[in-house]
């Protein structure tokens, strides 16, 4: 457990991904099973100790310390955790020896609601300050310390020399401590069995075109929705829906879910029904309406009905068992074509092929695209395999061109990582009414990159010349340099105070040519509000 | 602004300028320029003849008076500097006026510290105690522990430094008196706004060992070694001239994770110069006042705690004293 509590701590206070993964990975190679596998478990949200809950952990300060004593504590330090952890009274004498976490697993897991205070009370007199915060976080599932299971994936990849796709693809089926992975990994026996479980595939990405043109008798072009990527898997009779990042979201569109009885996995856009993009014919509605059923747990009938989800179709990995990521994507594509009409026609469609002539139909094609809220066209090489991640030359991203508006810096944050100590996070804002009218900025958006390490070094210098207030982190600054900010679009938002919100929004240029004054109204921000 | 001492008709520790004030610690919330009259310590008059400059000093009537010296006010006041325990020269300041006894402790700790003498209980009908540190999540770790993980932490990142941010005034001091202690033999070097401090304490017969400034120093000859400077610079550009140093922090804070991490702190040492929990409430116990009046910090837990132990407690609003480098 001390080993696991510093790995906690040194993860904690390492602001850098790179000295998190080599934390990561020392720790994963230099600890035994099972307790790096119960330990990745943690870090990963993989565990659940019902009888433990935070409840249980102030009932058991209750006991310990005056409750108002209790209260101007966990005000102070922000989480219950930690407090319980710092004011837990030190055992007098010698201290039972720490605990390994395989034991505190093993000992957690055979709680009720009625030994959980006894088990608990037990092992936190075993722990020092550092082991009871790494206990009680782990005991109550609640580690929220920056570490993404995708981060977790990178590091064990790292850890063995393993490739990062063949952790994903055996990740999935495995269940804590993980034995089979590590077996694979660690001391080179045979990959866990991946083929009867409902696993994530990882995705196949694509690069932002830059070159001037394509030949189209190489590249199928489609559109490219704004929802988001999906992967749809059904495997002996359990269907899963994976986000982008391999995180299950199933619980979160059970439509879809329950729709797919089919031995196949399928890649697509997660969509909710409207005439946003692309019309009627076009069938979706905006990435605003598909927010209201993002991050949920559990879904309404009337999010349900509200908002209905759908998924367009990309592509087709495995059907009937028989992979086809090796195919060339035309053959992938005649599969996929002849199995949509079989699907449930409420739930799934195919994303067409958008016939042109050649690049320059093509252009067009895309240039009034934007009248019809579609974010871009997608380009694929007809004789590409699905590859996992972003291989260079087989598919290509074509975004139609941003959207400008003129801003003025308010407000500047200090960056994080290699940034750190430069003023590199910018709140912008546009004018609400005449500014010689006396009308004032109002905060539209906040970005952190678009620029060069050039123009990050002026925009510093800019910031601390320029500033006006302080508060902690955050400086004000006199409003006199206008940014030229892009942004794919703009919706409305009661969140924010001026009313609005945009998506990407980055620098493009920094116009130290335009007085503040002239930088764009609101209204004008508002007029390409797409909702 | 400070606390005024009505019958002697002086001011302790005070905000604005005053005809006479009495100073019980040099740092900058407690100690000001410009009183027409300053009662203090020699080494606290040292110290802020050093920081307010030889302009303020020639305004400066400079009243030393020595730990265990009784100084005769007006109005039958009679003020005795006791040690505090802070910081070099830092005193308790005990007042006596018509048979009571009044202690105003400014900050204080009760652990050992070898840039000063320890804190020195003294029985008192009203005791003024700070309260930076009261909430009981703060118990301050036995500083040799503190001073291993420093030096751990140098010894694994070869190539790399460590970077200590401590308050210029006394922390400084102290932890690189501690590391030495702790037989870390190396040059230290220091942030340019630590030089004449350190002087100062060495001047007054504190061994700091070698110590070099870092401007003009390449990068290379910093490896392995440990840099201090104030809290301030921790992340300013100034430390981009280092070796990709490990951020380090000498603060009673550090004992929370979040105030850590908000810092940017990678390498959290709980060192204080304040009382943690344990010390305020022992020390109050030990002192045992007719009542016990609670200044700046966290006084609501301090004065639920005498009131769960019974005794008379009130909390003075002083506002100005807040010290969040400590």
């Amino acid at each position: 457990m001390e080993r696991f509590a510093a790995l906690l701590d040194a993860l904690v206070l390492t602001p850098s991904r790179n000295a998190k993964l080599e934390l990561l990975a020392d720790y994963l190679r230099e600890t035994p099973d099972p307790d790096r596998g119960w330990a990745l478990a943690a870090l990963t949200d993989g565990l659940d100790f019902p009888a433990v809950k935070a409840s249980l952990i102030r009932s058991l300060m209750a006991e310990r310390i005056d409750p108002v004593l209790w209260t101007l504590s966990r005000d102070y330090v922000g989480d219950t955790a930690e407090t319980a952890s710092l004011l837990w009274p030190e055992s007098a004498g010698d201290r039972m020896p720490a605990p390994s976490v395989a034991e505190v697993i093993d000992m957690l897991h055979a709680t009720t609601r009625s030994t959980a205070p006894t088990i608990l009370t037990d092992l936190m007199d075993r722990l020092d300050v550092k082991g009871r915060y790494a206990l009680l976080k782990l005991a109550t599932g609640a580690m929220r310390i920056g570490i993404s299971a995708r981060l977790a994936k990178v590091a064990f990849a790292q850890a063995f020399g393993v490739s990062v796709e063949d952790v994903e693809e055996y990740w999935h089926g495995q269940v804590p401590p993980y034995l089979p992975l590590f077996d694979w990994a660690a001391n080179g026996a045979a990959p866990p069995r991946t083929d009867l479980l409902p696993l994530f595939r990882p995705f196949m990405l694509a690069h932002p075109l830059e070159a001037e043109s394509l030949n189209l008798a190489e590249f199928a072009a489609e559109w490219k929705w704004d929802g988001i990527r999906v992967q749809i898997v059904h495997v002996a009779g359990e269907t899963r829906v994976y986000s982008r990042s391999g995180d299950d979201i199933s619980g979160a569109f059970p439509e879809v879910t329950a729709a797919l009885d089919r031995p196949c996995v399928l890649d697509g856009e997660l969509l909710v029904r409207g005439a946003h993009q692309g019309g009627e014919t076009g069938g979706a509605a905006s990435f605003n309406a598909l927010q209201q059923r993002l991050g949920r747990k559990t879904v309404s009938k009337a999010m349900l009905s509200d908002y209905p989800a759908f998924v367009r179709l990309y592509d087709l990995l495995i059907e009937d068992g028989e992979d086809l990521r090796e195919w060339a994507w035309e053959q992938r594509r005649a599969r996929l074509e002849t199995l949509v009409p079989k699907l449930d026609q409420n739930r799934f469609d195919i994303s067409q092929v958008i016939e042109a002539k050649d690049f320059d139909e093509l252009a067009e094609i895309r240039a009034r695209a934007r009248d019809e809220a579609i974010e871009g066209v997608m380009l694929k090489r007809r004789d590409s395999p699905y590859v996992t991640g972003r291989r260079t030359g087989l598919w290509y991203k074509w975004k139609r061109d941003p959207l400008l508006i003129d801003c003025v810096l308010m407000y500047a944050q200090r960056g994080s990582g290699k940034r750190s100590s430069f003023y590199s996070d910018y709140t912008f804002g546009c004018w609400n009414g005449d500014p010689d009218a006396g009308a004032e900025l109002l905060p539209v958006g906040k970005a952190y990159f678009g620029f060069t390490d050039e123009e990050l070094k002026f925009l510093d210098r800019h910031v601390r010349q320029h500033t006006v207030a302080k508060f902690g982190p955050v400086r004000e600054t006199d409003k006199s340099l206008v940014f030229e900010v892009a942004f794919d679009s703009v919706h409305a938002s009661k969140r924010h105070k001026s009313g609005v919100a945009m998506r990407f929004p980055r620098i493009s240029r920094i116009r130290t040519d335009k007085p503040a004054h002239e930088a764009d109204r609101l209204d004008t921000l508002k007029g390409l509000i797409a909702d | 602004m400070g606390i005024h001492v009505a019958p002697a008709n002086v001011w302790i520790d005070p905000a604005r300028p005053v005809e006479t004030a009495l100073v019980t610690h040099g740092h900058a919330d407690h100690a000001r320029g410009g009183h027409a009259r300053t009662v203090a310590t020699p080494e606290t008059l040292a110290i802020m003849q050093l920081r307010y400059g030889v302009e303020a000093q020639n305004e400066v009537r400079a009243a030393p008076v020595g730990y265990g010296e009784t100084l005769e006010l007006a109005g039958g006041v009679r003020a005795t500097f006791i040690p505090a325990g802070h910081v070099l020269g830092s005193a308790q300041i005990l007042l006596e006026h018509a048979g009571e006894r009044v202690i105003v402790t400014g900050d204080y700790k009760r652990r050992a510290d070898p840039t000063c003498p320890p804190f020195e209980v003294t029985p008192c009908d009203v005791f003024i105690t700070e309260a930076t540190f009261g909430l009981p999540v703060f118990r301050h770790p036995p500083i040799a522990g503190e001073m291993a993980k420093l030096l751990a932490a140098r010894e694994n990142d070869q190539g790399r430094c460590v970077l200590v941010g401590a308050y210029a005034l006394g922390k400084a001091q102290r932890v690189i008196a501690e590391l030495r202690a702790a037989g870390y033999r190396e040059t230290i070097w220091l942030h340019g706004a630590m030089e004449r401090m350190c002087r100062l304490y060495e001047d007054h017969g504190i061994d700091l060992g070698d110590l070099k400034a870092v401007a003009g120093v390449p990068k290379a000859a910093l490896a392995n070694s440990i840099v201090v400077c104030p809290p301030s610079a921790l992340n300013d550009r100034w430390s981009r001239r280092l070796p990709d140093p490990i951020t380090a922090m000498a603060s009673g804070w550090m004992r929370v994770r979040q105030r850590a991490r908000q810092r940017n702190v990678e390498l959290p040492l709980i060192i204080s110069d304040h009382a943690d929990w344990d010390e305020l409430t022992q020390t109050i116990a030990q002192v045992n006042p007719a009542e016990t009046w609670i200044t700046h910090g966290r006084e609501e837990a301090l004065l639920r705690w005498c009131e769960l132990t019974q005794r008379k407690a009130r909390a003075l609003a002083l506002v100005g004293y807040e010290d969040e480098d400590d």
